[in-house]
Parts: C-alpha cells; sequence; structure tokens
C-alpha cells in the first residue's frame, strides 16, 4: 500500500500530493511518469512525477473525470491500492546553453522537476507558466531558481493576458533558445509545437493518450511521430513535437467519452456536492 | 480378450452456446465423479505409456487415472502434484491435442478419441481443491540462498514453488499490480477463471514465496540490484508486447490490439464496467486478425461485450490455423464467422477518424516457407471491403524491452528472445537462467512452466555447487 503523507489544495479541483512509495522516489528521473490505482476496482492512470524526495514521490493531480476526482478526495493517511513507476524515459538533460520551458495548467508541475535539472547542470532556463486565471499558474512560487519566469493568464488577472504562445513569441523574438519543452494540454503543446516549428527549434513535448499498462503491453498508448507508430509509455513520453500527429492525438483522446462522462456521473450520484474540490 | 472402449471421450458439460455468449462465466463445467470415473476407464494403463512422453512436465498420466479409476481422488492429486503445480489451470489450458492426448494410444486406435488427460486432471485438481483444500507439501529445510523470479506467470510461478520447497528464499517481482501472467490479463474468465488462478497463488505463497507486485525491473529496480542482493535469477517476463499489422489507418479509433482488449477485461474487470472503472469499447462488427488463442479469445470476448457479428480473418487456411481445436470449435458453435485465405490491407475511417471498415485481399498458399507452412500469397485484385466498427489485431506479441534494456550484457538471439541452455534454462550470465515465452516466443501454459522446473533444478546445484566451494 502506498499512503499519502502530505496533501495540499493548490487551485480548484487541483491536488498536490507527497506518496509513500520508496522505490519509485529512488530510481525516478525528471521527464517519467508513474500509474496509480486508487482502490481494488480503480482504474490504472498515468500522473507525471513531480518531485521525489527519499522514500516518498509527488504528484500534482487535477481532477477531470472519476479516477482523479476520487484521488484528489483523498486524504492525508489515505492509502492508495497501487503506485508503479518510474515510467517512460526520462527528459533528455544536458548542459545546451539556453533553454525554454512552457508549463500549462498541471504541465506547470510536469515541468519543474525538468527545469530544475536543466539549471543544475548548468543551462540558462527561461520558464513560461500559464494558466486561465491567476489561481490556476500553481506552484510559481517555486521557479525562484529560473534565469527568467514570465506568467500568462487567460483573464489577464495576473502577467501577459493571453496565451503561453503570446509569450512564447516574446521570448523567441528576443532571445536565442537551443531547445524547449512544452508541457500541458494537448492543445496547448500542439500550438506550441507549431510555433516551434515555424521557428525551426527543437520542442520536447510530453504525449499524454490513454494508458492501460504504461510498460508496452498493450499498445493503447499510440501516437503517430514523423509517420511512424510509437507508444508513448515507453518509446516517450516525451516526442519532439515538431513531428507529433496532434490532430491524431486530440481524436483518440475522445475514445472513451461516453465511457467517462458515465462513469463520473454515476459517481456524482453517490457523493454528492463536489464543488468544494 | 478383445477390449471394447468408447469411442468418444466421456462429454463434458457446457453452458449452451446462446446461454454462454451472454455472460464472462466458464463455458466447460466439469466432470462429476461418476463421469470421471468412466473416462478414466478408458485408458488402458499402459507399460509404456506415450501419453507420458507428449507431456513437457511427463505427469505420470496412467498413475493419476489409475486412483480416479479407484476414486481414490486425494492419492490422483498426489500424484499429480508431484509433476506440476498448477493442474487445475493445465488441465483447462492445455493443447492436449498437440500433447498428451496425440500421444495416447487410444487415439490411434480406428474410430477413437484419445483418453480425456486434461479433463481428468481438471477434474482430480478441482475435486482436491473442494475436498481437501490448501494441502502444503514437505518443505526441505531452509537454507540461505535467496533466489528473485522476475514475472509471475506460469513459468515464474512455478520456479519459484520448486525452488521454495527445496527450502531457499524466493521472491517473486511482477510489473501487475496481479500475479499470474498471462493467466490473469490474457486468458478470458470463461475458459480459465480468475478465482482458480488465486487459488494456486495462494498455495505457492503459503509454500512461503514472496510476491511483490507493482515491481517493474528494469524501472522500478535496477537488474543491477537484483543481482546484487540475489544469489541467484529466474528471467520469465514473458512475451506480451503487441505488435501491429503497421497498414496504413492503425491508429483509427476502433483499432485495437488483442492486448488491450484482454487486458481491459480479464485484467482490469471492464465487461464489469461501471463497477469497476476501467471501460472497454463495444463493437457492433468486429473483424479479429489471426487464427491463434489469442485470436479466439478476443473475439469471444468481443461477442460477450455485445457485438453483433464477429469475423476471424486469417490470411492461411483452416489447416494451418493454430489456436486450441477446442476453443476453435466453441468459437463456431457461438456463431464467429471466419474468413480464411483473408488478409487485411488498410483502415477505412470517418472525419472523425472512427474505423468503418476494413480492407482485404485473398490470399492463396504458395510454396512452404522456413516454418514448413505453405506461404500465403496476395490474389491479385481481389480486394474487398468488410464493414466494421472494431477490429482487433492478434497477430502475434514480442518480448517486452524494458528489463531487456536495462541488461545489456545478456545474450539474446536472432528474434530478440534471451538465449539459454535449453538442458538448463542457463542464460550466458552465471547465476541467471530463464524461461517460457521470453525465451521461445509465444508458447504454451505448460511449456513455460516445464522450463520453470528445469530452471528450479538447475539453480538448486548452481546454488549447492557455490555452497560447497565456498566450503572448501
Ligand atoms: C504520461 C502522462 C502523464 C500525465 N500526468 C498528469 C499529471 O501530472 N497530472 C494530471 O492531473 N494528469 C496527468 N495526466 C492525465 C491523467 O492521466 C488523466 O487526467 C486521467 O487519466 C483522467 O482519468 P479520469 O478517470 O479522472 O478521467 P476520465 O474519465 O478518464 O477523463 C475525463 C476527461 O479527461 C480527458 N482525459 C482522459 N485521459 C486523459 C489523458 N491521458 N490526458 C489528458 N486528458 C485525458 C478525457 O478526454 C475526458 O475529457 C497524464 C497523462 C499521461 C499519459
Ligand atoms: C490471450 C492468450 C491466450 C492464450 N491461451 C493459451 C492456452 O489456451 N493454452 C496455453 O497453453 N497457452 C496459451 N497462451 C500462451 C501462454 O499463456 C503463455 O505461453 C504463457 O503464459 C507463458 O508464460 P510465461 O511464464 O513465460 O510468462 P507470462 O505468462 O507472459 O508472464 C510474464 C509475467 O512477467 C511480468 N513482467 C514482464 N516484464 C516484467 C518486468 N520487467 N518486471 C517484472 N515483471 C515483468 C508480466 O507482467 C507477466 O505477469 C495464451 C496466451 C495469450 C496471450
Ligand atoms: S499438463 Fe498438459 S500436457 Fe501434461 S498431462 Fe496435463 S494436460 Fe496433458
Ligand atoms: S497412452 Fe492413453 S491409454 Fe495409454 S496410459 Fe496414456 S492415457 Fe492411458
Ligand atoms: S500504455 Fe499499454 S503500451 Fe503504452
Amino acid at each position: 500500500m502506498y499512503r499519502i503523507l502530505k496533501r495540499q489544495r493548490l487551485a480548484e479541483g487541483t491536488y498536490d500530493f507527497w506518496i509513500e512509495a520508496p522505490e519509485v522516489a529512488q530510481h525516478t528521473r525528471p521527464g517519467q511518469f508513474l500509474v496509480v490505482r486508487v482502490h481494488d476496482r480503480g482504474e490504472r492512470i498515468p500522473l507525471t512525477i513531480a518531485d521525489a524526495q527519499d522514500d516518498k514521490v509527488r504528484i500534482v493531480v487535477k481532477a477531470v473525470g472519476k479516477t482523479t476526482y476520487e484521488l484528489c478526495s483523498r486524504k492525508k493517511g489515505d492509502e492508495l491500492a497501487d503506485v508503479v513507476g518510474p515510467l517512460g524515459r526520462p527528459s533528455e538533460i544536458d548542459r545546451f546553453g539556453r533553454v525554454l520551458l512552457v508549463g500549462g495548467g498541471v504541465g506547470i508541475a510536469a515541468i519543474y522537476p525538468i527545469a530544475r535539472e536543466l539549471k543544475r547542470v548548468g543551462n540558462h532556463v527561461t520558464v513560461i507558466l500559464g494558466g486561465r486565471t491567476a489561481e490556476q499558474v500553481i506552484m510559481r512560487d517555486e521557479f525562484g531558481f529560473a534565469d527568467r519566469v514570465l506568467i500568462t493568464t487567460d483573464d489577464g488577472s495576473l502577467g501577459i493576458k493571453g496565451v503561453v504562445t503570446d509569450a512564447m513569441k516574446q521570448v523567441l523574438d528576443s532571445d536565442e533558445v537551443d531547445v524547449a519543452w512544452a508541457i500541458g494540454p494537448t492543445i496547448m503543446m500542439k500550438f506550441c509545437a507549431l510555433l516551434a516549428r515555424e521557428r525551426d527549434l527543437k520542442i520536447w513535448t510530453s504525449l499524454n493518450p490513454i494508458m492501460v499498462d504504461g510498460t508496452g503491453m498493450c499498445g493503447a498508448c499510440r501516437v503517430s511521430v514523423d509517420g511512424k507508430i510509437k507508444f508513448a509509455c515507453v518509446d516517450g513520453p516525451e516526442f519532439d513535437g515538431r513531428f507529433v500527429d496532434w490532430d491524431e492525438l486530440l481524436k483518440r483522446l475522445t475514445i472513451y467519452r461516453e465511457e467517462e462522462q458515465k462513469s463520473l456521473q454515476r459517481y456524482l450520484e453517490k457523493v454528492g456536492d463536489m464543488t468544494w474540490l | 480378450m478383445v477390449v471394447k472402449i468408447p469411442e468418444r471421450k466421456t462429454p463434458m458439460r457446457e453452458q449452451p452456446a446462446q446461454e454462454r455468449i451472454h455472460n464472462f462465466n466458464e463455458v466447460a463445467l466439469g466432470y462429476t465423479e461418476e463421469e470421471a470415473v468412466a473416462e478414466a476407464n478408458r485408458c488402458l494403463q499402459c507399460k509404456v505409456p506415450l501419453c507420458v512422453k507428449g507431456c513437457p512436465v511427463n505427469i505420470d498420466i496412467p498413475g493419476f487415472i489409475r486412483y480416479v479409476r479407484e476414486k481414490d481422488f486425494e492419492k490422483a492429486a498426489e500424484v499429480i502434484k508431484k509433476y506440476n503445480n498448477l493442474p487445475a489451470i493445465c488441465g483447462r489450458v492445455c493443447p492436449q491435442e498437440n500433447q498428451c492426448e496425440a500421444q495416447c494410444v487410444v487415439g490411434r486406435m480406428k474410430d477413437h478419441e484419445p483418453v480425456a488427460i486434461g479433463r481428468l486432471e481438471r477434474f482430480v485438481a478441482d475435486w482436491e481443491a473442494e475436498h481437501i483444500g490448501l494441502k502444503l507439501p514437505k518443505r526441505s529445510p531452509k537454507r540461505s540462498q535467496k533466489v528473485a523470479v522476475i514475472g509471475a506467470g506460469p513459468g515464474g510461478i512455478t520456479c519459484a514453488a520448486d525452488l521454495a520447497k527445496l527450502g531457499y528464499e524466493v521472491v517473486i517481482f511482477e510489473a501487475f499490480h496481479k500475479p499470474g501472467g498471462v493467466l490473469i490479463y490474457g486468458i478470458p474468465e470463461f475458459r480459465l477463471p480468475k478465482a482458480i488462478v488465486e487459488r494456486e497463488m495462494e498455495y505457492v505463497r503459503a509454500l512461503g514465496v514472496e510476491v511483490k507486485t507493482d515491481i517493474i525491473v528494469g524501472k522500478t529496480i535496477s537488474v543491477r540490484e537484483i543481482l546484487d542482493e540475489f544469489d541467484a535469477v529466474y528471467i520469465g517476463i514473458g512475451a506480451g508486447a503487441p505488435k501491429f499489422m503497421g497498414i496504413p489507418g492503425t491508429n483509427l479509433i476502433g483499432v485495437f490490439s488483442a492486448s488491450e482488449i484482454l487486458t481491459r477485461v480479464n485484467l482490469m474487470k471492464a465487461y464489469a464496467f461501471p463497477a469497476y472503472d476501467t471501460p472497454v469499447k463495444k463493437g457492433d462488427n468486429v473483424i479479429v486478425v489471426g487464427a491463434g488463442n489469442v485470436a479466439m479469445d478476443a473475439a469471444r470476448t468481443a461477442l460477450r461485450l455485445g457485438a453483433k457479428k464477429v469475423t476471424v480473418v486469417y490470411r492461411r487456411s483452416e489447416q494451418e490455423m493454430p489456436a486450441r481445436l477446442e476453443e476453435y470449435h466453441h468459437a463456431l458453435e457461438e456463431g464467429i464467422e471466419f474468413n480464411w485465405l483473408t488478409q487485411p490491407v488498410r483502415y477505412v475511417g470517418d472525419e472523425n477518424g472512427r474505423l468503418t471498415a476494413v480492407e482485404c485481399i485473398k490470399m492463396r498458399l504458395g510454396e512452404p516457407d522456413e516454418s514448413g507452412r505453405r506461404r500465403p500469397v496476395p490474389v491479385e485484385g481481389s480486394n474487398f471491403v468488410i464493414e466494421a466498427d472494431m477490429a482487433i489485431e492478434a497477430i502475434g506479441q514480442g518480448p517486452q524491452k524494458i528489463l531487456l534494456q536495462d541488461f545489456p550484457e545478456l545474450k539474446l538471439n536472432k528474434w530478440g528472445y534471451i538465449e539459454v541452455d535449453p538442458e538448463t534454462c542457463a542464460t550466458n550470465v552465471p547465476g541467471v537462467y530463464a524461461g517460457g515465452d521470453i525465451v521461445t516466443g509465444a508458447a504454451t501454459v505448460i511449456e513455460a512452466m516445464g522450463a520453470g522446473k528445469i530452471a528450479a533444478k538447475s539453480i538448486h546445484q548452481y546454488l549447492s555447487s557455490k555452497v560447497a566451494s565456498k566450503k572448501r
């Protein structure tokens, strides 16, 4: 069993957890994810490892459906049925020179360990953090190590009013960038990748297709990169976004839409009001 | 004196086809005591029993059948358990027609079916579970050496159990949240109830084997750490990575690997969605590509999920079909259609990226290939389209790479499987043994168990000689 050691609300429906999982914690590197099963009848869902310390790992979860709602309502001291990982290939970390990292929504948690590691090995790190509102720009006070931090919000409640690609253009217009990362909602990564392609910039994106095992044994997570079929869980999750077939990925994310809605509705009917989350 | 033996096997009761296609309960219902005795009486008790040679773990078949005749089922179980830790499983899923039963002399008599060895084995195992429960064999005194078993499939479980009986401390590392390998995530409930696999796992645990789930060796812990901590290692990670034909349209919504469908349904219990959280798609018109056991299981699963029509397409003919005969017959009874000499060439989708049809081409059989089977060649211009909203590929699996990538010293063969000495299951790395599908490619439960047994014996020899040389 995997105990929740700490739980903190970061924004509406977004929670920050530290979970006891010694082996995973000791072996993880930036860019990897784990698979959680909340309880015995639960689904296996992939979540990025945002940090690790000693015997514990950190995940930041946004409640979007049945399983993430359930996970987010778990309290400190509760136990999760399964935590498996670290999965996927770690990010390619090197001394590139000047790097740009773009995080949107819970994607901010995913770029956090990568940015920190890139800084540690001596890169000049620029970070763009985006959210719908100021509240959604989570973890922003944890990026103090970065050389430059830009914030965008859709409603202009903090930083630049606009989307992350607006800030990205600003940076690319004025700065040399050797390599970039963009992690967030699929649609955000798509537009970041399109912009990077225009500017001939290598951009790592962490793909989030539907997964089952996370170890290469089912093929649910397949994506097209440069015209070839890849399994995101073992060949990725990071791929150069310039070559990803984004529209295919967006379509594949809708495979279980009806079932997801049914499951969430059934859950909400059982537990009642969840607006507090 | 001429012995008269009934020509046919004593039939086994089954759920009627029209009923069972709506549920996931076991199809075959097993023998009663009377039926078992009647079937046991068909056995000639050969002095030189050929059937035993056909069994990869050489069960004393006439020996256990004799006890069944005498209605001493407990003794019968004891005989089987000497050779096979998982009889309730083998009795259900062994391809007996290619193994023990293929060699049975009764089967070689004119118009006769062989003795139903598998059904008898199943009966004895179930009888024991029901009437005796968990009975532990004698264990040797505890030894200080530790063995790691990687992968809790039938091979790993067998190896672990044998080593535990010999007194070793054994830890199984399993990537999934449940042990059992293909028995849990691949073979469906209607052929092998999961309660049986769990029962057998209880037995292995009771022997003192520690089963650590959620551990992916090569990720959660490294191969190096295992080699440092344990005195010997058995690798039984199977060959579960699905292959795709790679034809245009493979990533359309509605195209799945059999592994995905079966994992969702079996391991995650998606057939009980939404009571269980994992969903699975139900197709109306389903095409299954391939004709092995995996394809049969996928086809019959799709039917039970509610498909109106399920069609199996296979590029060779009925003669070359690799599936177990019994399961093929079950599939036919359930109304699954078969299109022989047919190969998909393209998936067709709509503007939302959903599958609508599969374009196929007709094949004919040409010259024999390396496997001795006649090679299928496309008949030009014979393309035709089958309407389908779901397609399931069951064209074979390959090795899962995670452990192998973390263990570059390990020698592989040209197909990417681990190379071992078949006599001992030893790999090129001292103290490391391997067996089952990761060595042979997709094979059978009992072959994996056979390898697990050989490896256990070799590991025992290896560790005993290590102790002896230390003492010197
Ligand atoms: C490698 C990887 C890393 C991830 N890291 C994180 C993370 O750090 N934090 C986090 O909150 N989420 C992360 N996700 C997404 C997370 O796995 C999904 O949100 C989760 O599986 C949804 O499960 P559910 O049952 O709550 O919702 P569902 O009922 O499955 O889905 C509800 C809604 O979410 C969408 N959705 C479903 N699956 C995904 C998915 N894989 N990605 C995006 N949207 C999806 C559906 O289209 C639907 O609109 C990651 C996904 C992957 C593949
Ligand atoms: C759908 C289907 C139906 C079948 N039907 C039959 C049948 O009717 N009769 C028959 O005889 N055979 C059948 N087979 C074949 C048979 O199941 C296999 O040959 C047999 O299970 C192989 O056993 P194994 O011990 O080699 O490994 P597997 O059963 O494949 O188990 C390997 C285990 O290792 C685990 N693992 C993998 N990598 C790692 C890692 N890095 N770290 C830790 N654990 C890991 C896996 O999760 C898995 O649990 C079928 C196969 C399938 C897929
Ligand atoms: S284990 Fe399989 S091959 Fe051996 S006797 Fe039993 S059914 Fe036959
Ligand atoms: S070969 Fe057939 S008849 Fe002879 S002992 Fe074996 S099962 Fe009995
Ligand atoms: S999630 Fe199953 S292969 Fe990637």
